[in-house]
């Protein structure tokens, strides 16, 4: 089996955000490799190590340039190769799914593992509409994975709590932390990667257009009273605040 | 027409789906607002249905017992299409959001992801949508022939009956078979009030101690106060509460008119589920804890002396 893992660089979760005319801009933020993505990267090296038939583990980013760091990061933590599809085109997850699906077929991949929610976008889509493209199975949100021939099977959450599942590939795998705590790449592995294949792809190849276009940002704040209660005296701190929640925010009885 | 997937669970239907409809009906889009309702027994689900829309769909079929990610995707496929629909709205739940984009594509659609403001702008559609972990609100846009929006529950109000309720249809349905097979299921539920219709919350963090004083400080003062129960990640993944309770960016999202957090961060994953609360309060015995950035009210101390106390208070 050969496997597909979406990386994606993204703004590191505690760095400010800032907005340029009507748009996020990144520029000078602190970028990393999306947590969610890295379950996925963790997950297809785990799955090789635990003597699953994995003829090989392609990382594919699709993205501006800062995503080299990204594929370099899980180059480091052991796949084999990477592609990156380069553009500073923002593609939604339905149009970048095209693009992952051209991927997954040219590369004969049976499992593709996708991050559960972008830490940028916040979108949960490129899983479940690369599936469709696919028109393979999905599962989401999962948070165990076990691969014995072509047998797929695990445990994942869902609406009202989760289930096991059981599935054949070609599948799509949607990650999510608790899934494994994904290593740190070593000095010797991140020296061995600078070797690995890491192609460049023209995106015009993809012939793909965005079909949701951002027209508009804005940053979320939102004035706090901000009212400190001295702890000290717990029940006169207890007292003060019931009667805040009850006479000026009312919002218990 | 506008198409409505229904959201129902336990033989009723959910809040969401009434809040899809006020966000259907003023989305300015044209045609009548029409329900699917899918699933197995579902005819008290479809009368309910029927109060709130112009017309309903019911599909009341033993392949859709189980919820199945290609088998609704498959289902309202074929009703967007037959009833030409020009706008498809699907419930911003984990499932919706999971089928959703199948559908988007079987559609040649745009996709419009958790939306919690729409509005028509001549053949296109706007919407507003938060992003980075719900730090900024964006205006997003689309336009075709059809669009599949999602809607994140809690971001409209839900529709009130209409004066005439909508007739009802029978439909059937060519749906595939199921790949991947359920082998087993645990259901996490709470006596409490549901996250998702409380008014007030209270959540415990890593900083409550163990699960035996989350039962008596977190527990003890929701029920003092009428409150649901909210818990972070740290606390699920040490198996401490069942992660129903989760509130955050990989948990729920919560709009409270009193959100109480206790022994509780402040993340940025955490603050993304819970950060729109009308009022936040928060005690925590590290006056540095980055909750207390967005507090309304904030306690800085031990929440073994505090809340026990807090508890007494409230019960008098
Ligand atoms: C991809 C991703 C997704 C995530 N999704 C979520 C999510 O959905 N929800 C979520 O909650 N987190 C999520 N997290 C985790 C998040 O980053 C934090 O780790 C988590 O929210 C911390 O939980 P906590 O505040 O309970 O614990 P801690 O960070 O351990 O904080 C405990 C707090 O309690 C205080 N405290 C300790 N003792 C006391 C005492 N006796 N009295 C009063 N205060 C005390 C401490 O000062 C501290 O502030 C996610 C992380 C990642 C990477």
């Amino acid at each position: 089996m050969k496997i597909l893992t979406l990386v994606r660089q993204v703004p590191d979760a505690e760095a400010r955000i800032k907005i340029q005319g009507q748009a996020v801009d990144l520029d000078g933020t602190t970028v990393v490799i999306d947590g969610m993505d890295e379950y996925g990267v963790e997950e297809a090296l785990r799955l090789r190590e635990a003597g699953a038939d994995v003829e090989e583990i392609v990382a594919l980013a699709v993205g501006p340039k800062r995503n080299e760091d990204a594929l370099r990061t899980a180059l480091a933590m052991g796949v084999d190769r990477a592609i990156h599809v380069e553009t500073d085109e923002k593609y939604d997850a339905v149009a970048l799914s095209r693009i992952v699906a051209q991927v997954a077929q040219a590369e004969g991949a049976s499992l593709v593992l996708v991050g559960g929610q972008e830490a940028d976008w916040d979108s949960q889509a490129l899983g479940a509409a690369s599936a469709e493209r696919l028109g393979w199975p999905q599962l989401t949100w999962t948070n165990e994975l076990k691969v014995e021939g072509d047998t797929l099977t695990g445990r994942h959450d869902v609406d009202d709590g989760n289930e096991s599942f059981r599935a054949t590939l070609p599948a799509v795998v949607t990650t999510q932390q608790g899934l494994n705590d994904p290593r740190y790449p070593t000095l010797p592995n991140i020296m061995k990667a600078k070797k690995k294949e890491l192609r460049k792809d023209d995106p015009a190849t993809y012939g793909v257009t965005p079909t949701v276009k951002v027209v508009g940002a804005e940053i979320q704040t939102r004035a706090r009273r901000n009212t400190m209660i001295d702890g000290k005296d717990p029940q006169a701190a207890a007292q003060h605040l019931l009667e805040l929640l009850r006479n000026e925010a009312k919002v218990i009885a | 027409m506008i198409l409505i997937v229904a959201e129902h669970a336990g033989g009723k239907l959910a809040k969401s789906t009434l809040e899809m409809v006020t966000a259907a009906r003023g989305s300015g889009r044209e045609g009548p607002v029409t329900l699917l309702v899918l699933g197995q027994g579902v005819t008290g689900v479809a009368k309910e249905a029927a109060a709130v829309a112009d017309q309903v769909l019911v599909a009341d079929l033993p392949a859709l017992a189980i919820y199945n990610a290609e088998v609704w995707a498959a289902a309202a496929t074929q009703i967007a299409r037959e009833g030409e629909a020009h706008t498809v709205l699907i419930g911003g739940s984990r499932s919706g959001r999971e089928y959703a984009p199948r559908v988007a594509v079987k559609l040649d659609a745009p996709y419009l992801e958790d939306v919690i403001g729409l509005s028509a702008q001549g053949d296109a559609l706007r919407a507003q949508r938060y992003t980075f972990l719900a730090r900024v609100t964006e205006s997003v846009e689309a336009s075709g022939p059809m669009i599949v929006v999602t809607v994140k529950p809690g971001a409209f109000a839900p529709a009130a009956p209409a004066a005439q309720p909508g007739e009802e249809y029978d439909v059937d349905l060519d749906l595939p078979a199921p790949r991947v097979e359920v082998t087993g299921r645990s259901v996490e539920k709470s006596s409490r009030v549901a996250l998702a219709e409380a008014d007030v919350i209270v959540t415990g963090g890593r900083g409550v101690g163990s699960p035996e004083n989350f039962a008596t400080y977190v527990e003890g003062l929701a029920d003092a106060i009428g409150a649901g129960v909210g818990a972070t990640r740290a606390v699920v993944d040490a198996g401490w509460r069942p992660y129903a309770e989760q509130v955050g960016q990989t948990g729920k999202t919560v709009q409270p008119q009193a959100y109480i957090a206790l022994g509780v961060s402040g993340a940025v994953q955490h603050l993304s589920g819970m950060g729109k609360s009308r009022n936040i309060v928060a005690i925590n015995k590290d006056a540095e804890a980055p909750i207390f950035k967005v507090a309304d009210y904030g306690i800085v101390g031990d929440v073994n002396q505090i809340v026990p106390a807090l508890i007494e208070a409230a019960k008098k």
